[in-house]
């Protein structure tokens, strides 16, 4: 069964993305920062959650070369989760990635950050990325500039990434323990040889530990990126989160394994499986304690361009750009302004949240979760048939979190449970099944009816509303009506 | 005696910096390797270094024809169990990817 409504939504999703990629914090954890620090990440989309409602990145892909072999990576196929140079993406020189960056932020002045991502490992490729970021940084300096890498060539580079004025890094870091990097990389090229197994992973891990020392030892933001892979790390990565906040990291990023036999990775082929939504968010729970944890990622490609969750390189490939007439001074300006703008509403949002008085918990309510169909601006101003995500959020009488984003047309894991015979709206109401409320600006008759029957409840009463608070609303409503007391929840929703 | 990079190359440009003679030059449909130039890099370092960080199994041979990485020796995965998986995922209509021999 077909919508129309549905059938708009764009058919091939942009999101998965290099497990390296460089992705962020909740509002809440931000205020618990330093000044100094908050000031850094207040506007870059993938270190606060708060500014990816707002601020749009771009990587661009001019890093093509790799030094390690993940097991979730394979450079062979162009496939919906990788960006890898070659028949489809556009890999780009240093100076097409300054013009790119230039005629994006011109077009999205709410662009702030310029991150390399790959396709391959930014430092294996330090002329090419570093070239970018010189250029980038006399010619659009209020563009923030950001890495992304797996570690192995980072010690070496840390005094010319000080040099580009390069204050976020990110690293990726799965493990701490050779034994267990043995089953994620395969191999690595070291001083001229290929090194394989533990002596690999142990090589690589000392690298990555040693650059994220240095770098923190400089006073440069770093965020941890590490990909959960149950059986493998899952367990272990409590202790890589311990042990990587002590070592001054401010952000931990635990992202879900993507593997489908189709990528043609090793861990596609061997039926390594991806955490479940629950798994993972239980595992960045465990983790919390010890860090901040990020839950917002997108897990984006290394040619992303727009709002986390969106991506408009289509908009902006090279012949497209050259057709483009722009005013970059003029365009710096606007941006100045739009930033002020975002910046001024944030730390309002903020001053509200503080002033707040504190919630009443109550043990005889049970949390709900609530999904939101958002097209950024931290607002619930999004058609249900237009979402091709949706932010879940866990609302309790402790107060209003950001769980997670669910994308819902990548929900298709290719398997029997997902054939081409089932709908989108039907993968959508899969994806949601753990959510009681939808909330959106709008919805059609018949997703209506269907999220009905589904046991999720769909809400259209507060579209344009701020989200903490629709949901808030929402919780106080359902609270009020009784159906929240404990032990009269709907228990056999799922059956 | 020169190495030469085949068609299952994926021009990842992993190999290009390296090269101690500049032998390696990007190319379409792939990266090519210039015969008069490459030394094998006997003489500069103890293992070709092309090979040393090429992901791809199969992409470089040497005179005779025979891949330097061969099948399985890089990822781990065994050619008949990838061929086999793929053909499994194909049966089970999930989208397919060519398997590459």
């Amino acid at each position: 069964m077909e919508l129309p409504v549905i059938g708009q939504m764009p058919a091939e999703s942009a999101g998965g993305g290099c497990s390296a990629s460089s992705c962020g914090s909740s509002g809440e954890q931000l205020s618990h920062l330093p000044d100094a620090i908050r000031a850094k990440v207040q506007d870059h989309p993938c270190y606060s959650e708060d500014a990816h409602h707002y601020f749009a990145r771009m990587h661009v892909a001019v890093a093509p070369a790799c030094n390690i072999q993940c097991h979730y990576c394979n450079r062979k196929y162009d496939c919906s989760n990788e960006s890898r140079p070659g028949v489809v993406s556009e890999l780009l020189t240093p100076d097409q990635a300054v013009l790119k960056t230039k005629a994006v932020a011109a077009a999205i002045p709410q662009m702030s950050v310029l991150g390399i991502a790959g396709p391959g490992d930014p430092l294996a490729n330090p002329q090419r990325t570093f070239e970018t970021f010189r250029r980038l940084s006399a010619e659009a300096p209020d563009i923030k500039l950001c890495v992304s890498t797996n570690g192995l060539a980072l010690p070496e580079s840390v005094e010319e990434l000080a040099r580009h004025n390069i204050d976020h890094v990110t690293i990726t870091i799965n493990c701490l323990d050779p034994e267990i990097g043995a089953r994620i990389y395969p191999w690595i090229f070291w001083q001229n040889k290929r090194v394989f197994g533990v002596e690999a992973a142990r090589i690589l891990i000392e690298q990555q530990q040693k650059g994220l020392e240095m770098l923190t030892a400089r006073g440069i933001l770093v965020k941890v990126n590490s990909v959960m892979i149950p059986g493998i790390n899952d367990q272990h990565l409590k202790e890589v989160s311990q042990v990587v906040k002590a070592k001054g990291a401010f952000l931990h990023n635990v992202m879900p394994l993507i593997a489908e036999a189709e990528h043609g990775t090793f861990y596609g082929l061997t039926g390594q499986r991806g955490p479940t939504a629950d798994e993972l968010q239980d595992l960045q729970d465990a983790c919390a304690g010890d860090m901040n944890m990020m839950r917002h990622c997108r897990q984006c490609r290394a040619d992303a361009v727009g709002l986390l969750g969106e991506d408009r390189g289509e908009e902006f490939t090279l012949d497209k750009i050259a057709e483009m007439d722009i005013d970059y001074d003029k365009a710096m300006q606007v941006r100045a302004e739009v930033r002020a703008g975002i910046t001024a509403e944030l730390n309002a949002r903020r001053a509200e949240r503080q002033q707040a008085a504190a919630p009443v918990l109550r043990n005889d309510l049970r949390p709900i979760r609530i999904a939101v169909a958002s097209s950024g601006q931290g607002l619930v101003n999004q058609h249900f048939g237009h979402a091709r995500e949706f932010l879940v959020y866990e609302a309790s009488s402790a107060g209003v979190r950001f769980l997670a984003p669910r994308k819902t047309d990548l929900y298709c894991a290719g398997d029997d449970t997902c054939g081409d015979a089932e709908s989108v709206l039907d993968r959508t109401i899969a994806a949601l099944s753990d959510c009681e409320v939808v909330l959106c600006s709008k919805i059609g008759f018949e997703p209506w009816g269907r999220l009905e029957e589904a046991g999720i409840t769909p809400n259209g009463e507060h579209a344009m509303e701020e989200i903490e608070a629709a949901c808030a609303a929402v919780y106080d409503e359902l609270a009020a009506s009784g159906v929240l007391a404990i032990a009269s929840g709907k228990n056999d929703r799922a059956a | 005696m020169a190495f030469e990079i085949v068609e299952s190359c994926v021009n990842c440009w992993a190999c290009e910096p390296l090269c101690p003679n500049q032998a390696i030059v990007e190319a379409r449909p792939h990266f090519r390797i210039i015969a008069e130039r490459c030394t094998e890099c006997i003489g500069d370092h103890d293992d070709a270094q092309c090979a040393s960080i090429c992901p791809i199994e199969g992409a470089i041979v040497d005179e005779y024809g025979e891949p330097l990485n061969p099948p399985g020796s890089l990822t781990g995965i065994p050619m008949a169990m990838a061929l086999s998986l793929l053909e499994k995922a194909r049966l089970a209509g999930g989208s397919t990817a060519e398997p590459s021999t």
